[in-house]
Protein backbone atom coordinates (compact mmCIF):
# COMPACT_ATOMS: atom_id res chain seq x y z
CA UNK A 1 0.00 0.00 0.00
CA UNK A 2 2.74 2.40 0.28
CA UNK A 3 3.25 4.61 -2.68
CA UNK A 4 5.69 6.55 -0.89
CA UNK A 5 8.19 8.30 -3.30
CA UNK A 6 10.35 11.32 -3.21
CA UNK A 7 9.38 14.66 -4.56
CA UNK A 8 11.40 18.10 -5.02
CA UNK A 9 9.53 21.39 -3.70
CA UNK A 10 10.24 25.00 -3.36
CA UNK A 11 9.35 26.65 -0.24
CA UNK A 12 8.80 30.34 0.41
CA UNK A 13 9.53 30.70 4.06
CA UNK A 14 8.87 33.98 6.79
CA UNK A 15 12.85 34.36 8.05
CA UNK A 16 12.63 37.15 10.86
CA UNK A 17 15.23 37.07 13.01
CA UNK A 18 13.25 38.65 16.11
CA UNK A 19 10.47 40.62 17.08
CA UNK A 20 12.12 43.79 16.83
CA UNK A 21 13.51 43.11 12.74
CA UNK A 22 11.46 42.93 10.03
CA UNK A 23 11.58 39.97 8.50
CA UNK A 24 10.83 39.05 4.85
CA UNK A 25 10.31 35.50 2.51
CA UNK A 26 13.38 33.74 1.72
CA UNK A 27 13.50 31.06 -0.47
CA UNK A 28 14.67 27.60 -0.32
CA UNK A 29 15.02 24.47 -2.96
CA UNK A 30 14.69 21.03 -1.15
CA UNK A 31 15.21 17.87 -2.31
CA UNK A 32 14.47 14.07 -2.04
CA UNK A 33 11.45 14.65 0.57
CA UNK A 34 9.70 11.70 1.26
CA UNK A 35 6.09 11.77 0.91
CA UNK A 36 5.71 9.38 3.90
CA UNK A 37 7.47 12.38 5.85
CA UNK A 38 5.23 15.12 8.06
CA UNK A 39 5.30 18.47 7.20
CA UNK A 40 7.15 18.95 10.64
CA UNK A 41 9.77 16.50 9.58
CA UNK A 42 9.97 18.19 6.06
CA UNK A 43 10.75 21.02 7.98
CA UNK A 44 13.33 18.81 9.96
CA UNK A 45 15.01 18.19 6.82
CA UNK A 46 15.25 21.70 5.53
CA UNK A 47 17.32 22.71 8.81
CA UNK A 48 19.51 19.84 8.49
CA UNK A 49 20.43 20.88 5.20
CA UNK A 50 20.72 24.64 6.69
CA UNK A 51 22.84 24.03 9.38
CA UNK A 52 24.92 21.75 7.31
CA UNK A 53 25.61 24.69 5.31
CA UNK A 54 26.10 26.41 8.42
CA UNK A 55 23.01 28.73 8.00
CA UNK A 56 20.36 29.56 10.84
CA UNK A 57 17.89 26.66 11.01
CA UNK A 58 13.87 27.78 10.77
CA UNK A 59 12.45 28.25 13.93
CA UNK A 60 8.86 26.61 14.56
CA UNK A 61 7.09 25.57 17.13
CA UNK A 62 5.93 21.91 17.90
CA UNK A 63 5.19 19.14 20.77
CA UNK A 64 3.40 16.34 20.55
CA UNK A 65 3.46 15.81 16.95
CA UNK A 66 0.08 13.96 17.52
CA UNK A 67 -2.72 16.86 16.82
CA UNK A 68 -3.22 17.38 20.96
CA UNK A 69 -1.36 20.35 22.33
CA UNK A 70 -2.03 22.84 19.52
CA UNK A 71 1.89 23.83 19.89
CA UNK A 72 2.52 23.43 15.72
CA UNK A 73 0.86 26.25 13.69
CA UNK A 74 2.17 27.38 10.50
CA UNK A 75 0.40 29.26 7.61
CA UNK A 76 0.70 27.21 4.52
CA UNK A 77 -0.28 27.96 1.05
CA UNK A 78 -2.35 30.63 2.75
CA UNK A 79 -4.43 28.19 5.06
CA UNK A 80 -3.74 28.06 9.03
CA UNK A 81 -2.38 24.09 9.09
CA UNK A 82 -2.12 23.29 5.69
CA UNK A 83 -4.64 22.70 2.95
CA UNK A 84 -6.55 19.32 5.07
CA UNK A 85 -9.08 20.30 7.53
CA UNK A 86 -9.70 18.70 10.48
CA UNK A 87 -6.03 18.12 10.97
CA UNK A 88 -2.94 20.16 12.64
CA UNK A 89 0.16 21.01 10.91
CA UNK A 90 1.92 17.80 12.60
CA UNK A 91 -0.47 15.31 11.18
CA UNK A 92 -0.40 16.81 7.83
CA UNK A 93 1.98 14.57 5.17
CA UNK A 94 4.04 15.71 2.30
CA UNK A 95 1.84 13.19 0.42
CA UNK A 96 -0.66 15.97 0.17
CA UNK A 97 2.14 18.07 -2.06
CA UNK A 98 3.33 17.26 -5.39
CA UNK A 99 6.37 16.73 -7.18
CA UNK A 100 8.29 20.50 -7.97
CA UNK A 101 4.72 22.17 -5.53
CA UNK A 102 5.86 25.75 -4.22
CA UNK A 103 4.90 26.26 -0.86
CA UNK A 104 4.69 29.31 1.21
CA UNK A 105 5.00 28.54 4.91
CA UNK A 106 4.43 32.01 7.18
CA UNK A 107 3.34 32.51 10.75
CA UNK A 108 -0.06 33.03 12.48
CA UNK A 109 -0.66 36.79 11.69
CA UNK A 110 -2.36 38.85 14.14
CA UNK A 111 -1.67 41.84 16.06
CA UNK A 112 -2.48 39.37 19.46
CA UNK A 113 0.52 37.16 17.91
CA UNK A 114 3.46 38.67 17.65
CA UNK A 115 6.08 37.04 15.90
CA UNK A 116 8.72 35.56 18.43
CA UNK A 117 10.99 34.34 15.75
CA UNK A 118 10.99 32.98 12.03
CA UNK A 119 7.50 31.41 12.10
CA UNK A 120 6.98 30.95 15.75
CA UNK A 121 4.76 33.51 17.46
CA UNK A 122 3.74 34.42 20.79
CA UNK A 123 -0.08 33.14 21.54
CA UNK A 124 -0.06 33.92 25.35
CA UNK A 125 -2.87 35.95 24.77
CA UNK A 126 -5.13 33.07 24.28
CA UNK A 127 -3.49 32.43 27.93
CA UNK A 128 -4.30 35.72 29.32
CA UNK A 129 -7.85 34.89 27.84
CA UNK A 130 -8.15 31.47 29.71
CA UNK A 131 -7.08 33.12 32.68
CA UNK A 132 -9.54 35.98 32.91
CA UNK A 133 -12.14 33.30 33.45
CA UNK A 134 -11.61 29.87 31.93
CA UNK A 135 -12.03 27.95 35.12
CA UNK A 136 -13.99 26.82 37.38
CA UNK A 137 -13.40 27.83 41.18
CA UNK A 138 -13.64 25.01 43.76
CA UNK A 139 -12.61 24.95 46.98
CA UNK A 140 -9.56 22.56 47.09
CA UNK A 141 -10.32 21.37 51.26
CA UNK A 142 -9.39 17.59 50.57
CA UNK A 143 -13.16 16.73 50.55
CA UNK A 144 -13.58 16.00 47.12
CA UNK A 145 -16.76 15.22 45.73
CA UNK A 146 -17.86 12.32 43.43
CA UNK A 147 -18.01 14.14 39.50
CA UNK A 148 -21.06 11.80 39.17
CA UNK A 149 -22.74 13.41 42.57
CA UNK A 150 -24.19 15.73 40.28
CA UNK A 151 -25.91 14.67 37.55
CA UNK A 152 -25.52 16.44 33.84
CA UNK A 153 -27.42 15.96 30.84
CA UNK A 154 -26.03 13.89 27.84
CA UNK A 155 -26.73 16.14 25.41
CA UNK A 156 -25.26 19.40 27.39
CA UNK A 157 -21.95 16.75 28.24
CA UNK A 158 -21.72 16.13 24.97
CA UNK A 159 -21.85 19.75 23.45
CA UNK A 160 -19.38 20.68 26.32
CA UNK A 161 -17.10 18.29 25.49
CA UNK A 162 -17.15 18.74 21.91
CA UNK A 163 -16.39 22.27 23.09
CA UNK A 164 -13.22 21.52 25.53
CA UNK A 165 -11.97 19.55 22.22
CA UNK A 166 -10.16 22.96 21.61
CA UNK A 167 -6.70 22.99 21.84
CA UNK A 168 -5.76 26.64 21.66
CA UNK A 169 -4.21 26.21 18.95
CA UNK A 170 -4.80 29.59 17.16
CA UNK A 171 -5.84 28.56 13.52
CA UNK A 172 -9.23 30.54 13.72
CA UNK A 173 -7.56 33.69 14.47
CA UNK A 174 -4.66 33.03 12.47
CA UNK A 175 -7.10 32.27 9.26
CA UNK A 176 -9.98 34.72 10.25
CA UNK A 177 -9.85 38.09 7.58
CA UNK A 178 -10.73 39.92 10.86
CA UNK A 179 -8.19 38.32 12.96
CA UNK A 180 -10.87 37.47 15.91
CA UNK A 181 -10.47 34.91 17.88
CA UNK A 182 -14.27 34.25 19.19
CA UNK A 183 -13.99 30.46 17.88
CA UNK A 184 -10.94 29.80 20.52
CA UNK A 185 -13.68 32.31 23.40
CA UNK A 186 -16.79 31.10 22.30
CA UNK A 187 -15.60 26.93 22.80
CA UNK A 188 -13.72 28.34 26.18
CA UNK A 189 -16.75 29.89 27.58
CA UNK A 190 -19.23 27.13 26.17
CA UNK A 191 -17.59 24.35 28.13
CA UNK A 192 -18.07 25.44 30.93
CA UNK A 193 -21.96 27.38 30.32
CA UNK A 194 -23.06 23.98 29.58
CA UNK A 195 -21.90 22.30 32.80
CA UNK A 196 -24.12 22.53 35.90
CA UNK A 197 -20.41 23.30 37.60
CA UNK A 198 -19.59 26.06 35.20
CA UNK A 199 -22.90 27.99 35.34
CA UNK A 200 -22.24 29.38 38.61
CA UNK A 201 -19.63 31.79 37.58
CA UNK A 202 -21.11 32.12 34.02
CA UNK A 203 -21.96 36.00 33.68
CA UNK A 204 -18.98 37.19 35.08
CA UNK A 205 -16.23 34.44 33.16
CA UNK A 206 -17.97 35.71 29.76
CA UNK A 207 -17.83 38.89 30.24
CA UNK A 208 -13.86 38.73 31.98
CA UNK A 209 -13.12 36.85 29.08
CA UNK A 210 -14.50 38.78 26.39
CA UNK A 211 -13.28 41.88 27.70
CA UNK A 212 -9.68 40.47 27.78
CA UNK A 213 -10.31 39.49 24.27
CA UNK A 214 -10.76 42.57 23.21
CA UNK A 215 -8.14 44.15 25.20
CA UNK A 216 -5.59 42.08 23.23
CA UNK A 217 -6.60 43.56 20.31
CA UNK A 218 -8.25 40.64 18.56
CA UNK A 219 -10.95 41.44 15.69
CA UNK A 220 -14.22 41.44 15.33
CA UNK A 221 -16.31 38.37 14.49
CA UNK A 222 -18.13 38.75 10.86
CA UNK A 223 -19.37 35.12 10.66
CA UNK A 224 -17.39 34.65 7.45
CA UNK A 225 -17.17 30.94 9.28
CA UNK A 226 -13.74 30.31 8.04
CA UNK A 227 -12.26 29.61 11.55
CA UNK A 228 -14.63 26.52 11.82
CA UNK A 229 -13.64 25.37 8.35
CA UNK A 230 -9.67 25.64 9.16
CA UNK A 231 -10.61 24.61 13.47
CA UNK A 232 -8.36 21.19 13.66
CA UNK A 233 -10.99 19.88 16.44
CA UNK A 234 -14.13 20.99 14.32
CA UNK A 235 -15.10 23.44 17.08
CA UNK A 236 -18.76 24.98 15.51
CA UNK A 237 -19.82 28.36 15.32
CA UNK A 238 -22.60 27.40 17.57
CA UNK A 239 -20.26 27.86 20.06
CA UNK A 240 -19.84 31.59 18.75
CA UNK A 241 -23.56 32.00 19.25
CA UNK A 242 -23.50 30.39 22.33
CA UNK A 243 -21.11 32.99 24.16
CA UNK A 244 -23.43 36.00 21.74
CA UNK A 245 -26.01 34.91 24.13
CA UNK A 246 -24.54 34.41 27.32
CA UNK A 247 -22.69 37.59 26.60
CA UNK A 248 -26.47 39.18 26.34
CA UNK A 249 -27.48 37.80 29.61
CA UNK A 250 -24.49 38.63 31.47
CA UNK A 251 -25.06 42.10 30.38
CA UNK A 252 -28.53 43.11 30.52
CA UNK B 1 -19.61 47.62 32.94
CA UNK B 2 -22.66 45.81 31.72
CA UNK B 3 -23.91 49.36 30.25
CA UNK B 4 -20.72 50.13 28.56
CA UNK B 5 -19.99 46.87 27.51
CA UNK B 6 -23.13 46.74 25.69
CA UNK B 7 -22.63 49.69 23.47
CA UNK B 8 -18.11 49.12 23.14
CA UNK B 9 -17.51 45.65 23.41
CA UNK B 10 -17.11 43.45 20.32
CA UNK B 11 -19.87 41.20 20.84
CA UNK B 12 -21.94 43.72 21.41
CA UNK B 13 -21.39 45.83 18.28
CA UNK B 14 -22.47 42.46 16.50
CA UNK B 15 -25.98 43.00 17.82
CA UNK B 16 -26.57 46.23 16.93
CA UNK B 17 -25.35 45.14 13.37
CA UNK B 18 -27.99 42.54 13.54
CA UNK B 19 -30.41 44.33 14.84
CA UNK B 20 -30.31 47.67 12.87
CA UNK B 21 -29.56 44.94 10.02
CA UNK B 22 -32.32 43.27 10.45
CA UNK B 23 -34.29 46.35 11.15
CA UNK B 24 -33.31 47.49 7.50
CA UNK B 25 -34.61 44.02 5.98
CA UNK B 26 -38.17 44.74 7.31
CA UNK B 27 -37.45 48.36 6.00
CA UNK B 28 -36.62 46.78 2.74
CA UNK B 29 -39.67 44.50 2.61
CA UNK B 30 -42.22 47.67 3.25
CA UNK B 31 -40.84 49.62 0.29
CA UNK B 32 -40.88 46.85 -2.32
CA UNK B 33 -44.45 46.54 -1.54
CA UNK B 34 -44.98 50.61 -2.26
CA UNK B 35 -42.43 50.41 -5.45
CA UNK B 36 -44.23 47.12 -6.65
CA UNK B 37 -47.28 49.52 -7.22
CA UNK B 38 -45.12 50.98 -10.05
CA UNK B 39 -45.53 48.42 -12.43
CA UNK B 40 -49.28 48.63 -12.20
CA UNK B 41 -50.31 50.49 -15.77
CA UNK B 42 -51.89 54.17 -14.96
CA UNK B 43 -51.57 54.01 -11.51
CA UNK B 44 -50.53 57.50 -10.97
CA UNK B 45 -53.50 58.40 -8.58
CA UNK B 46 -53.04 55.63 -6.43
CA UNK B 47 -48.81 55.96 -5.84
CA UNK B 48 -49.46 59.29 -5.42
CA UNK B 49 -51.53 59.12 -3.09
CA UNK B 50 -49.53 55.99 -1.21
CA UNK B 51 -46.68 58.25 -1.42
CA UNK B 52 -48.35 61.74 0.50
CA UNK B 53 -49.55 59.06 3.28
CA UNK B 54 -45.95 57.81 3.50
CA UNK B 55 -44.80 61.18 3.86
CA UNK B 56 -47.34 62.49 6.26
CA UNK B 57 -48.85 59.48 8.72
CA UNK B 58 -47.34 59.61 12.09
CA UNK B 59 -46.79 55.98 12.36
CA UNK B 60 -44.99 55.75 9.23
CA UNK B 61 -43.26 58.88 10.53
CA UNK B 62 -41.79 57.06 13.50
CA UNK B 63 -40.56 53.96 11.64
CA UNK B 64 -39.26 56.42 8.91
CA UNK B 65 -37.06 57.63 11.46
CA UNK B 66 -35.99 54.73 12.89
CA UNK B 67 -35.25 53.86 9.25
CA UNK B 68 -32.68 56.56 9.19
CA UNK B 69 -31.24 56.05 12.23
CA UNK B 70 -30.58 52.35 11.83
CA UNK B 71 -28.93 53.05 8.55
CA UNK B 72 -26.70 55.52 9.91
CA UNK B 73 -25.68 53.49 12.74
CA UNK B 74 -25.62 50.49 11.01
CA UNK B 75 -23.05 52.26 8.76
CA UNK B 76 -21.02 53.78 11.60
CA UNK B 77 -21.06 50.55 13.22
CA UNK B 78 -20.03 48.71 9.73
CA UNK B 79 -16.84 51.05 9.35
CA UNK B 80 -15.75 51.18 13.50
CA UNK B 81 -15.82 47.72 13.12
CA UNK B 82 -13.56 47.01 9.38
CA UNK B 83 -11.42 49.53 10.93
CA UNK B 84 -10.65 47.50 14.28
CA UNK B 85 -10.44 44.37 12.25
CA UNK B 86 -7.96 45.85 9.88
CA UNK B 87 -5.72 46.83 12.87
CA UNK B 88 -5.77 43.12 14.43
CA UNK B 89 -3.80 42.11 11.58
CA UNK B 90 -1.29 44.98 11.17
CA UNK B 91 1.18 42.44 8.81
CA UNK B 92 -1.28 40.52 5.96
CA UNK B 93 -0.18 37.19 4.74
CA UNK B 94 1.90 36.85 1.41
CA UNK B 95 -0.08 33.83 0.24
CA UNK B 96 -3.56 33.65 0.63
CA UNK B 97 -6.53 31.41 -0.32
CA UNK B 98 -9.73 32.78 1.27
CA UNK B 99 -12.04 31.01 -0.80
CA UNK B 100 -10.93 27.96 0.66
CA UNK B 101 -13.02 28.94 3.84
CA UNK B 102 -15.57 31.20 3.03
CA UNK B 103 -18.23 32.75 0.92
CA UNK B 104 -17.74 36.06 -1.47
CA UNK B 105 -20.11 37.96 0.54
CA UNK B 106 -19.15 37.25 3.75
CA UNK B 107 -15.25 38.57 2.84
CA UNK B 108 -17.12 41.66 1.34
CA UNK B 109 -19.42 42.93 3.75
CA UNK B 110 -17.96 46.44 4.10
CA UNK B 111 -17.46 46.94 0.35
CA UNK B 112 -20.78 45.53 -0.96
CA UNK B 113 -22.30 48.01 2.49
CA UNK B 114 -20.93 50.73 1.09
CA UNK B 115 -21.95 50.74 -2.40
CA UNK B 116 -25.49 49.99 -1.32
CA UNK B 117 -24.72 53.43 1.15
CA UNK B 118 -23.43 55.48 -1.85
CA UNK B 119 -26.94 54.17 -3.45
CA UNK B 120 -29.17 54.74 -0.32
CA UNK B 121 -27.57 58.72 -0.38
CA UNK B 122 -28.55 59.03 -4.50
CA UNK B 123 -31.40 57.61 -4.19
CA UNK B 124 -32.81 59.62 -1.42
CA UNK B 125 -31.41 63.01 -2.88
CA UNK B 126 -33.32 62.01 -6.34
CA UNK B 127 -36.56 61.17 -4.93
CA UNK B 128 -37.01 61.46 -1.14
CA UNK B 129 -35.31 65.06 -0.75
CA UNK B 130 -37.46 65.85 -3.65
CA UNK B 131 -40.40 64.95 -2.17
CA UNK B 132 -40.09 66.30 0.99
CA UNK B 133 -38.45 69.85 0.27
CA UNK B 134 -38.72 70.42 -3.33
CA UNK B 135 -40.87 73.81 -4.01
CA UNK B 136 -41.23 73.12 -7.26
CA UNK B 137 -42.04 69.52 -7.63
CA UNK B 138 -44.84 69.05 -10.12
CA UNK B 139 -48.25 68.44 -9.05
CA UNK B 140 -50.61 65.59 -10.00
CA UNK B 141 -52.50 66.36 -13.20
CA UNK B 142 -54.20 64.44 -15.98
CA UNK B 143 -55.34 65.82 -19.02
CA UNK B 144 -58.84 66.69 -20.60
CA UNK B 145 -60.50 67.86 -23.65
CA UNK B 146 -61.80 71.37 -22.87
CA UNK B 147 -65.35 72.37 -25.30
CA UNK B 148 -63.04 73.86 -27.91
CA UNK B 149 -61.43 70.38 -28.16
CA UNK B 150 -57.98 71.34 -27.10
CA UNK B 151 -56.53 69.03 -24.70
CA UNK B 152 -55.85 71.21 -21.21
CA UNK B 153 -54.98 69.68 -18.40
CA UNK B 154 -56.65 69.68 -14.44
CA UNK B 155 -54.47 69.11 -11.66
CA UNK B 156 -55.32 66.19 -9.05
CA UNK B 157 -56.76 66.88 -5.70
CA UNK B 158 -57.11 65.10 -2.57
CA UNK B 159 -60.06 63.88 -1.68
CA UNK B 160 -61.86 64.87 -5.21
CA UNK B 161 -61.26 68.16 -4.79
CA UNK B 162 -61.70 69.77 -7.93
CA UNK B 163 -59.13 72.15 -9.39
CA UNK B 164 -61.93 73.86 -11.24
CA UNK B 165 -59.53 76.05 -13.57
CA UNK B 166 -57.89 74.31 -16.78
CA UNK B 167 -54.53 76.63 -16.48
CA UNK B 168 -50.95 75.71 -16.06
CA UNK B 169 -47.60 77.52 -17.70
CA UNK B 170 -45.59 74.72 -19.83
CA UNK B 171 -43.30 73.69 -16.96
CA UNK B 172 -46.70 72.29 -15.20
CA UNK B 173 -46.82 75.43 -12.94
CA UNK B 174 -50.27 77.26 -12.33
CA UNK B 175 -49.14 80.91 -14.34
CA UNK B 176 -48.59 83.71 -12.35
CA UNK B 177 -51.43 84.95 -14.96
CA UNK B 178 -53.64 82.56 -13.26
CA UNK B 179 -53.51 84.20 -9.92
CA UNK B 180 -54.60 87.35 -11.05
CA UNK B 181 -57.40 86.59 -12.97
CA UNK B 182 -58.93 84.97 -10.29
CA UNK B 183 -58.43 87.84 -8.07
CA UNK B 184 -59.78 90.71 -10.24
CA UNK B 185 -63.22 87.96 -11.51
CA UNK B 186 -63.73 87.59 -7.54
CA UNK B 187 -63.24 91.36 -6.73
CA UNK B 188 -60.19 90.06 -4.94
CA UNK B 189 -62.64 88.17 -2.40
CA UNK B 190 -60.21 84.93 -3.62
CA UNK B 191 -56.15 86.41 -3.20
CA UNK B 192 -54.60 82.73 -3.48
CA UNK B 193 -51.12 81.23 -2.88
CA UNK B 194 -49.32 78.13 -3.02
CA UNK B 195 -48.44 77.11 0.47
CA UNK B 196 -46.37 73.73 0.99
CA UNK B 197 -46.29 72.70 -2.38
CA UNK B 198 -49.26 71.24 -2.61
CA UNK B 199 -52.20 73.28 -1.07
CA UNK B 200 -53.50 76.70 -2.63
CA UNK B 201 -54.79 79.12 0.11
CA UNK B 202 -56.89 82.15 -0.29
CA UNK B 203 -54.75 85.12 1.97
CA UNK B 204 -57.94 86.40 3.08
CA UNK B 205 -59.20 84.14 5.67
CA UNK B 206 -56.72 80.78 5.16
CA UNK B 207 -59.22 78.66 3.30
CA UNK B 208 -57.85 75.87 1.87
CA UNK B 209 -59.52 75.97 -1.82
CA UNK B 210 -57.40 72.67 -3.20
CA UNK B 211 -55.01 70.44 -2.11
CA UNK B 212 -53.40 68.39 -5.30
CA UNK B 213 -50.27 65.41 -4.80
CA UNK B 214 -47.30 66.17 -5.79
CA UNK B 215 -46.36 63.93 -8.55
CA UNK B 216 -43.37 61.38 -7.42
CA UNK B 217 -45.09 58.60 -10.50
CA UNK B 218 -44.07 61.61 -12.71
CA UNK B 219 -41.07 61.89 -11.25
CA UNK B 220 -40.19 58.31 -10.89
CA UNK B 221 -41.22 57.27 -14.68
CA UNK B 222 -39.37 60.99 -15.82
CA UNK B 223 -36.26 59.43 -14.01
CA UNK B 224 -36.06 56.06 -15.41
CA UNK B 225 -37.17 57.74 -18.82
CA UNK B 226 -34.57 60.37 -19.15
CA UNK B 227 -33.80 60.91 -22.72
CA UNK B 228 -30.15 61.56 -21.61
CA UNK B 229 -29.37 59.50 -17.77
CA UNK B 230 -32.60 57.18 -17.73
CA UNK B 231 -30.14 54.17 -18.80
CA UNK B 232 -27.26 54.99 -16.52
CA UNK B 233 -29.86 55.59 -13.64
CA UNK B 234 -31.56 51.99 -14.41
CA UNK B 235 -28.14 50.16 -14.51
CA UNK B 236 -26.90 52.13 -11.61
CA UNK B 237 -29.76 51.19 -9.89
CA UNK B 238 -29.62 47.18 -11.25
CA UNK B 239 -25.94 47.12 -9.83
CA UNK B 240 -26.86 48.85 -6.42
CA UNK B 241 -29.49 45.48 -6.01
CA UNK B 242 -26.82 43.25 -6.93
CA UNK B 243 -24.92 44.85 -4.18
CA UNK B 244 -27.50 43.98 -2.05
CA UNK B 245 -28.34 40.75 -2.68
CA UNK B 246 -24.62 39.99 -2.30
CA UNK B 247 -24.78 41.61 1.18
CA UNK B 248 -27.63 40.20 2.22
CA UNK B 249 -26.91 36.64 0.94
CA UNK B 250 -24.37 36.70 4.06
CA UNK B 251 -26.30 39.09 6.57
CA UNK B 252 -29.60 37.81 7.29
CA UNK B 253 -28.32 34.64 8.12
CA UNK B 254 -25.46 36.16 9.60
CA UNK B 255 -27.79 38.42 11.96
CA UNK B 256 -29.46 35.29 13.58
CA UNK B 257 -25.79 34.38 14.32
CA UNK B 258 -24.84 37.32 16.12
CA UNK B 259 -27.75 37.38 18.15
CA UNK B 260 -26.99 34.20 19.43
CA UNK B 261 -29.56 32.23 17.39
CA UNK B 262 -27.30 29.05 15.90
CA UNK B 263 -28.96 25.23 16.45
CA UNK B 264 -29.61 22.47 14.51
CA UNK B 265 -33.79 23.25 14.84
CA UNK B 266 -33.56 26.91 13.16
CA UNK B 267 -30.28 27.60 11.39
CA UNK B 268 -31.54 25.42 8.37
CA UNK B 269 -34.59 27.37 7.61
CA UNK B 270 -33.42 30.66 8.51
CA UNK B 271 -30.30 30.29 6.14
CA UNK B 272 -33.09 28.79 3.59
CA UNK B 273 -35.09 32.29 4.05
CA UNK B 274 -31.99 34.47 4.23
CA UNK B 275 -30.84 32.94 0.89
CA UNK B 276 -34.43 33.54 -0.84
CA UNK B 277 -34.72 37.20 0.81
CA UNK B 278 -31.82 37.99 -0.93
CA UNK B 279 -32.18 36.54 -4.43
CA UNK B 280 -36.05 37.97 -4.63
CA UNK B 281 -36.34 41.57 -2.58
CA UNK B 282 -33.16 43.05 -4.69
CA UNK B 283 -34.62 41.10 -7.84
CA UNK B 284 -38.08 42.67 -7.63
CA UNK B 285 -36.82 46.13 -6.80
CA UNK B 286 -34.43 45.49 -10.04
CA UNK B 287 -37.29 44.55 -12.21
CA UNK B 288 -39.28 48.26 -11.51
CA UNK B 289 -36.34 50.41 -13.53
CA UNK B 290 -35.71 48.33 -16.21
CA UNK B 291 -39.58 47.82 -16.65
CA UNK B 292 -40.27 51.72 -16.79
CA UNK B 293 -36.95 52.35 -18.58
CA UNK B 294 -38.01 49.85 -21.35
CA UNK B 295 -41.69 50.21 -21.82
CA UNK B 296 -41.20 53.67 -22.82
C1 LIG C 1 -30.79 48.46 3.26
C2 LIG C 1 -29.58 48.39 3.60
C3 LIG C 1 -28.89 47.33 4.44
C4 LIG C 1 -29.36 46.14 4.95
C5 LIG C 1 -30.74 45.56 4.83
C6 LIG C 1 -28.25 45.53 5.67
C7 LIG C 1 -28.32 44.33 6.34
C8 LIG C 1 -27.27 43.75 7.01
C9 LIG C 1 -27.34 42.57 7.80
C10 LIG C 1 -28.61 41.76 8.07
C11 LIG C 1 -26.07 42.31 8.27
C12 LIG C 1 -25.64 41.16 9.15
C13 LIG C 1 -25.44 41.60 10.58
C14 LIG C 1 -24.68 40.59 11.38
O1 LIG C 1 -23.94 39.79 10.85
O2 LIG C 1 -24.83 40.62 12.59
C15 LIG C 1 -25.22 43.33 7.78
C16 LIG C 1 -23.85 43.39 8.04
C17 LIG C 1 -23.03 44.40 7.62
N1 LIG C 1 -23.41 45.56 7.00
FE1 LIG C 1 -25.27 45.93 6.27
N2 LIG C 1 -27.16 46.34 5.58
C18 LIG C 1 -27.51 47.44 4.84
C19 LIG C 1 -26.72 48.52 4.53
C20 LIG C 1 -25.39 48.66 4.91
C21 LIG C 1 -24.64 49.86 4.72
C22 LIG C 1 -25.17 51.15 4.14
C23 LIG C 1 -23.40 49.61 5.19
C24 LIG C 1 -22.34 50.66 5.16
C25 LIG C 1 -21.13 50.58 5.15
C26 LIG C 1 -23.35 48.23 5.68
C27 LIG C 1 -22.25 47.58 6.22
C28 LIG C 1 -22.28 46.34 6.80
C29 LIG C 1 -21.13 45.63 7.30
C30 LIG C 1 -19.68 46.12 7.30
C31 LIG C 1 -21.59 44.41 7.81
C32 LIG C 1 -20.75 43.30 8.40
C33 LIG C 1 -20.65 43.42 9.87
C34 LIG C 1 -20.91 42.13 10.60
O3 LIG C 1 -21.21 41.12 9.98
O4 LIG C 1 -20.81 42.14 11.83
N3 LIG C 1 -24.60 47.69 5.51
N4 LIG C 1 -25.96 44.21 7.02
S1 LIG D 1 -11.16 26.84 18.25
FE1 LIG D 1 -10.10 25.38 16.92
S2 LIG D 1 -8.75 26.66 15.71
FE2 LIG D 1 -9.38 27.91 17.43
S3 LIG D 1 -7.83 27.61 18.99
FE3 LIG D 1 -9.40 26.07 19.40
S4 LIG D 1 -8.73 24.27 18.27
FE4 LIG D 1 -7.53 25.96 17.45
S1 LIG E 1 2.60 19.55 17.69
FE1 LIG E 1 1.02 19.17 19.12
S2 LIG E 1 -0.72 19.54 17.94
FE2 LIG E 1 0.82 19.69 16.45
Amino acid sequence: MSTAKNININLKIWRQKNAKEKGGIVDYKLDNVSTASSFLEMLDQLNEQLINSKQEPVAFDHDCREGICGMCSLYINGRAHGPETGTTTCQLHMRKFKDGDTIYIEPFRSKAFPVVKDLVVDRSSFDRIQQAGGFVSVNTSGNTIDANSIPVPKDDADKSFMAAACIGCGACVASCKNGSAMLFVGAKVSQYALLPQGKVEAATRVQNMVRQMDEEGFGNCTNTGACEVECPKGISLENIARMNREFLKASL
Amino acid sequence: MAKSALLKSSIAKKYWMALTGLFLCLFLAGHLAGNLQLLVPNNALNFNQYALFMTTNPAVKILSYLTYISILFHAIDGFLLTYQNAKARPIGYAKTNPSANSSFSSRNMAVLGTIVLIFIVTHMVNFWAKMHYDKNMPLAQKETLAQTGKKQIQLVGIKDSQMPFFQLDESGKLSKEFFENIKTQTQGQYDLEIQDVTKIVNKKDGEVIFQGYKDLYKLTIDFFRDAKYGLIFTIGYVLAMFALGFHLWHGFSSAFQSLGLNGPKYTPAIKFFGKAFSVVVPLLFAIIPLYIHFTK
